[in-house]
């Protein structure tokens, strides 16, 4: 019985993790494109939340769910142009202040035109419930959650893999200068990675709309998490994510199932574990430019 | 280049320091005949938006009290700042005394930071209104005889709730399960469950301490559903209970749900369809009292909302402050203290006035117990809870729930 309840807590563990990888995932794009660490990631995911939300009331949730990271992608276009584009190559430090300050301009933002009371999307009644699939109690809504996630995890696969544009950008990530010299400008593709990225967080927001609150400060809330899988992944690796954000998802489940006070700590001791012996991460790899 | 004799520069230096230990009293202080406050409310983190509230109802008192002509003549000047956490909360209390001219403080929602404000009144022996703080340990075992408390304290809430799950027959032989906010608030409320249960006959077969930064549950609820409890109950603060009540119907676990813990604010957040069960509150906006609907009408046509019951009780607080000031002709604090303790009576917008208690310096006052109303019945989005009769009723003391002396470890 103990061991269901333990194996009923990983299987809950890697759904939420797909979760954490749908905002840490663009985070990681960013900055393995762009060497940028955007802690203004948060910002985006709050304003899919509640661009979402306003759009749902005149929609509904199905549109809402795609327009929203869509809106929040074409606002990420400003975002690379006028903001990010100036820092690729400066020191870290610059970009990493200008996007937190980005991120604090945001929160205070939103606190303005939306208050400060926090707001609720409600989901379809449809996705209400939980369904049981042997003795493992699932919530509806969170699987339809994790349909989206393999969806798209899939669709950035191919398009980084299997597509010439994904061709283009995992060779700027390795060798920027090659790609220019053989004439081709990473510009576009470094708007389309932020587009990507941000759009990403947003579509996290929106998705997690309806199981959380819609607040000024989800954006703090999550960054963190997702910088933590970020780091515990290894910065730049598409797999690293991947694997981190369920580890994390699953540490956290089992560590409740045991010690529920401790759940959130666990994934910070799960980081500095890892890092301890693998300091750039599971599946990190050496990035040129940022080693002295 | 221009010398400087040394002799001058001497000279200067110390006809400096003589002015800066005099002090600068015109810049310091700024208009003398203002009476200025100090007020702390949480801005950000879980409790932001409950602060949020609290400013709102804090500056309408502070306008009404204004335009009629401040208190004894003089406008009343609110500073009101972010408490962020304890440790700053201290820092800007203290500044707020020292530095910026205060005549005493205001505020808070958080526990935690409420006993570091306490801490900082008593060091400097100043008068401090502890607004919507509402765990029994402030009046209890950290009480100190410069501070007032405003909202119900945990065990109030408790009892709220408790004596209506004991009606609906939800009680004796009952299986609860809690989770519990994992700092002072929460800690206090588990303890006076505790009791209750005990002494009522419910039994409490699991309580999970839950981090305050805690926003996903789901670990929780398939804890809980492995426990199999009759009663699940929420000891959570702030906008947690809003995320575990909006996963738990996500869940759809079949067990009802109730806390003893629940602003209205949060509740509101939560959605109708979403909220079940039996929560405690200290004031609504549906209230049936004459002065009560006049400040709902009031706030509504100023923020086009209406208010949550932290910006009731900033708002009576305030008032409260004025009557006081009003009657001392003073903001001295040991007058400010005297008053207090004579027992007199304050309009609080219900149906009885309430009174601050002597020995514990708690304000004596009607709660209540809410309900969810049933689908379709709302008349808008903030009226979907259904306020419960007052507790005491009409008949009792308004100290039947509170803690009597002889359990009660405030000493002055």
């Amino acid at each position: 019985m103990q061991f269901e309840f333990l194996l009923e807590q990983v299987v809950n563990g890697l759904v939420l993790g797909g979760y954490y990888l749908l905002i840490a995932l663009g985070l990681s794009l960013i900055f393995s494109v762009g060497g940028v660490v955007n802690l203004a990631h948060g910002a985006f995911y709050a304003v899919g939340a509640y661009v979402s939300l306003e759009i749902t009331k005149f929609l509904g949730f199905g549109p809402a769910v795609v327009l929203s990271p869509i809106a929040v992608a074409l606002l990420g276009i400003l975002f690379e142009r006028f903001l990010l584009r100036r820092f690729y190559s400066a020191d870290p430090i610059l970009s990493l202040l200008v996007t937190f300050g980005l991120a604090m301009i945001a929160e205070q933002l939103i606190r303005m035109i939306w208050g400060a009371a926090p707001l609720s999307v409600n989901m379809p009644a449809i996705f209400k419930g939980s369904v049981l699939i042997g003795n493992f109690l699932f919530s509806r809504y969170r699987l339809f959650l994790l349909v989206v996630v393999i969806a798209v995890l899939a669709g950035i696969w191919l398009l980084l893999n299997k597509a010439s544009f994904g061709r283009v950008v995992r060779a700027g990530i390795q060798q920027p200068d090659m790609v220019a010299a053989l004439g081709i400008r990473l510009q576009p593709y470094m708007t389309a990675i932020v587009m990507l990225g941000v759009g990403l967080a947003a579509l996290g927001g929106a998705l997690f709309a309806p199981i959380t609150i819609v607040h000024p400060a989800m954006g703090a809330e999550v960054i963190t998490v997702a910088f933590v899988v970020v780091v515990i992944g290894g910065l730049g690796s598409f797999w690293g994510v991947v694997i981190s954000a369920l580890l994390v998802g699953v540490v956290r489940g089992i560590t409740i199932n045991f010690v529920p006070a401790a759940g959130e700590a666990s994934m910070y001791v799960l980081m500095f574990l890892i890092l301890l012996f693998r300091p750039r991460g599971l599946l990190g790899e050496r990035i040129e430019k940022f080693e002295i | 280049m221009i010398k400087y004799s040394r002799r001058n520069v001497v000279k200067a230096s110390a006809a400096f320091a003589g002015v800066s230990a005099i002090g600068f009293p015109a810049i310091v202080s700024g208009e003398p005949d203002k009476i200025r406050i100090g007020h702390l409310t949480p801005l950000t983190g879980f409790l932001g938006a409950l602060g949020a509230y609290a400013q709102l109802g804090l500056r309408m008192a502070e306008e009404e009290i204004n335009r009629a002509g401040g208190v004894m003549g003089r406008p009343l000047e609110v500073m009101s700042e972010d408490s962020v956490n304890p440790a700053t909360a201290a820092t800007k209390a203290q500044r707020m005394l020292e530095r910026d001219g205060a005549a005493f403080l205001m505020g808070e929602i958080n526990s935690a930071s409420a006993v570091a404000i306490m801490q900082v009144a008593a060091r400097n022996k100043r008068f401090y209104l502890q607004i919507g703080a509402r765990s029994d340990a402030l009046r209890g075992k950290n009480c100190n005889r410069y501070t007032f408390h405003v909202d119900i304290p945990s065990h109030v809430m408790v009892y709220a709730v408790g004596k209506a799950l004991v009606r609906d027959d939800m009680m004796r032989g009952k299986r609860f399960y809690t989770l519990t906010a994992d700092y002072i608030f929460g800690h206090d409320l588990a303890s006076a469950a505790k009791t209750f249960f005990d002494q009522n006959g419910g039994q409490l077969i699991g309580d999970e301490l839950v981090a305050t930064d805690v926003t996903e549950f789901s670990p929780f609820l398939l804890k809980i559903r492995q426990s199999q409890p009759d009663i699940v109950c929420s000891n959570l603060a702030g906008n947690q209970v809003t995320n575990l009540i909006k996963q738990y119907a996500e869940f759809g676990l079949p067990y009802p749900i109730v806390g003893f813990n629940l602003n209205t604010a949060d509740a509101w957040a939560a959605g109708e369809g979403n909220l079940s069960g039996t929560w405690p509150t200290v004031w609504y906006h549906t209230l049936d009292v004459p002065a009560s609907k006049v400040f709902v009408e009031n706030f509504m046509k100023k923020y086009g909302k209406p208010p949550e019951n932290h910006a009731w009780i900033e708002y009576v607080s305030l008032k409260i402050m004025a009557q006081v000031i009003n009657e001392t002709k003073s903001t001295d604090t040991e007058k400010l203290i005297a008053y207090f303790e004579t027992e007199a009576q304050f309009d609080i917008l219900k149906a009885r006035a309430g009174y601050f208690r002597s020995w514990d310096h708690q304000l004596m006052q009607e709660a209540y117990p809410f309900t969810v109303k049933p689908k379709g019945q709302a008349k808008d989005q903030w009226d979907f809870l259904a306020l419960g009769k007052a507790v005491p009723e009409p008949n009792e003391s308004l100290e039947v729930l509170s803690v009597t002396k002889d359990h009660n470890e405030c000493v002055f």
